[in-house]
């Protein structure tokens, strides 16, 4: 828990520089959607690790805010026409209230039982706006098309704009878990993920600090999906709402490395590309075939480098010492 | 005028069930002091702690510290009032290095991380775990680890430290060293109620010794008087005890 060092700034900028400059080397769409989808999972993947990887909260469920903060822009921009930039607020403060009145019953549940909660959670959000009128129920909403502008959230002609503020959420995202990580929250969250007891002897009240670890996940989770909906201009209960994007959010952090900050971007970056190039290469008969290659990739990293693929990096950098 | 006690505990009960674990105990505490409970296996001097550091809920009875009932405060908040404790079982945060663990104590009274970490190692220099900071839990003895749980609740700095069962499983040259810090904890001010098993420990450090046994007080007096208490030898320590007077 320490502040970054010179070496770790500098690299970051690199990597940056080159993430930048990234879409005029491949200035095909293809390569961009990959990436895109790179961040926005990487996103949601730093906002799971607040609550799971910090706080020890193993959520499958956090496809519920991802939902809820697509739904949330998209039904205010399309009833209301309100501009999707407030709605993506409005959307993130949604999820983490709705968050934070389902973590309180949950308050005494720790491992599998959290996890199974979280589950339920989500499936009942899912059959809840699979029957909601309206919100377009199981036949989804389609958004209106405006004209292309940052201010409207919306670009026809290209993908790059959607690259740089996905980008731009990432970096906030990762932001806003190294404030936690290196805060009295991230020492709080890793006592709390420890032991409840062990945390209310040090004076920790347990369920307030579970109850903000769990809302600022839900928030950040919800404005990736608001930007989702913007990207997409289309959603429906089956592609937001299910369970396997749950899964996937886990499985990204997990194989990245939960607990450090920048661990399921990396996670994110081995993930997507698989489940994206088979989907292309192989079509609808390859459906499954990125989960086989995840469940590969999982049981070799969970045997060899429980820590992730960053815990690798970071030993080998140990070892380069 | 009748002074306040620092900690006063009040007809407290606690059952499980059937099972009346604390039936109206009674006793308290005077700054300053160092008080045992001791008492057989199942006598209820875990179930007692749990009752004062808000663990548990009594189902009836009054606890109050420096005169401020606190009989249903949540365990977070008694600690925040200056009552921090330790477990049986060492409670230690596992992922963290011992410093860290310290720190995380020390967060109790200070926003900012740099001044804890101050903190935190000021108390580590106090209880001999300076050097070992950087080190893991996985990496300490049993002995260290309890010193380090130690540590970690003199940095929520509390008025009253409660420690259970700190000395079970010492070598007697750690024995030695845990007698000495306790000691020393009282030198800095800090009050001190202790469970324990070890009779020479008890012998040594105690201004007054309180003997529970199944559920209930049975005695209360200083150490010389509690050893040779005939209800007390027949309940815990057994006929063939001999008293070295100190």
């Amino acid at each position: 828990m320490q502040n970054l060092s010179f070496k770790q700034i500098s690299s970051g900028i690199i990597v940056l520089i080159l993430l930048i400059l990234f879409p005029f080397a491949f200035p095909k769409p293809f390569p961009q959607h990959v990436m895109i989808l790179v961040f926005m999972f990487g996103m949601t993947g730093v906002a799971w690790n607040i609550m799971g990887g910090y706080a020890g909260m193993f959520s499958f469920g956090q496809v519920a805010f991802f939902g809820i903060g697509a739904y949330t822009s998209s039904f205010l921009l399309i009833t209301y026409h309100i501009n999707p930039w407030l709605g993506l607020v409005v959307g993130g403060l949604i999820a983490a209230l709705v968050g934070a009145a389902i973590g309180y019953p949950c308050s005494n549940l720790r491992g599998h039982y959290f996890a199974i909660a979280s589950i339920a959670f989500g499936e009942i959000v899912r059959t809840h706006f699979n029957n909601w009128k309206l919100i377009g129920a199981a036949e989804g909403m389609t958004l209106p098309m405006l004209s292309e502008s940052f201010k409207n959230f919306m670009f026809h002609s290209s993908k790059l704009p959607y690259y740089y503020i996905i980008l731009a959420f990432l970096i906030l995202s990762l932001g806003v878990c190294h404030f936690v990580a290196t805060s009295k929250m991230g020492y709080y969250f890793r006592a709390i993920k420890e032991s409840h007891d062990v945390a209310k002897v040090l004076g920790i009240h347990v369920v307030a600090y579970r109850l903000i670890a769990i809302m600022i996940s839900a928030f950040l989770t919800a404005m990736a999906g608001t930007f989702y909906a913007q990207y997409v201009l289309y959603l429906d209960p089956e592609s937001v709402l299910i369970l396997p994007i749950s899964v996937q959010i886990v499985l990204i952090a997990m194989l990245g490395g939960a607990s450090s900050v920048m661990g399921p971007v990396i996670g994110a970056a081995i993930l997507m590309p698989v489940s994206e190039i088979t989907r292309v290469l192989l079509g609808h008969k390859g459906t499954g075939v990125d989960m086989m290659i995840y469940g590969a990739l999982i049981t070799l990293i969970s045997v060899y480098q429980p820590k992730g693929v960053w815990g690798l990096f970071s030993n080998i950098g140990k070892r380069a010492k | 005028m009748k002074k306040t006690p620092f900690l006063e505990v009040d007809r407290v009960t606690k059952r499980f069930g059937g099972l009346l674990a604390n039936d109206r105990i009674d006793f308290t505490v005077e700054e300053g002091e160092i008080v045992s409970i001791i008492g057989p296996n199942g006598a209820g001097k875990s179930t007692l702690f749990n009752c004062v550091t808000g663990f548990y809920r009594p189902n009836s009875g009054k606890i109050s510290f420096m005169g401020q009932e606190m009989t249903h405060y949540r365990a977070d908040q008694i600690c925040k009032m200056g009552v921090a404790r330790t477990f049986q079982i060492v409670q230690i945060i596992s992922d963290m290095i011992a410093l860290d663990n310290v720190v995380t104590g020390a967060l109790l009274r200070f926003n900012k991380i740099r001044p804890a970490v101050e903190k935190a190692e000021e108390v580590l220099r106090f209880t001999g775990l300076i050097e070992k900071k950087g080190l893991l839990p996985t990496e300490l003895t049993i002995a260290d680890k309890k010193r380090l749980e130690v540590s970690m609740a003199l940095a929520t700095q509390p008025r009253l430290l409660m420690l259970d069962e700190s000395m079970a499983g010492l070598t007697r040259v750690e024995l030695r060293e845990m007698i000495d810090l306790i000691k020393k904890i009282r030198e800095i001010g800090i009050t001190l109620v202790v469970v324990e098993h070890v009779m020479e420990a008890v012998m040594e450090i105690s201004d007054r010794v309180i003997v529970l046994n199944s559920g209930k007080k049975i005695m209360e007096g200083t150490p010389q008087q509690v050893v040779v208490n005939r209800e007390v030898i027949q309940a815990y320590l057994g006929e063939k005890y001999h008293v070295v007077s100190p």
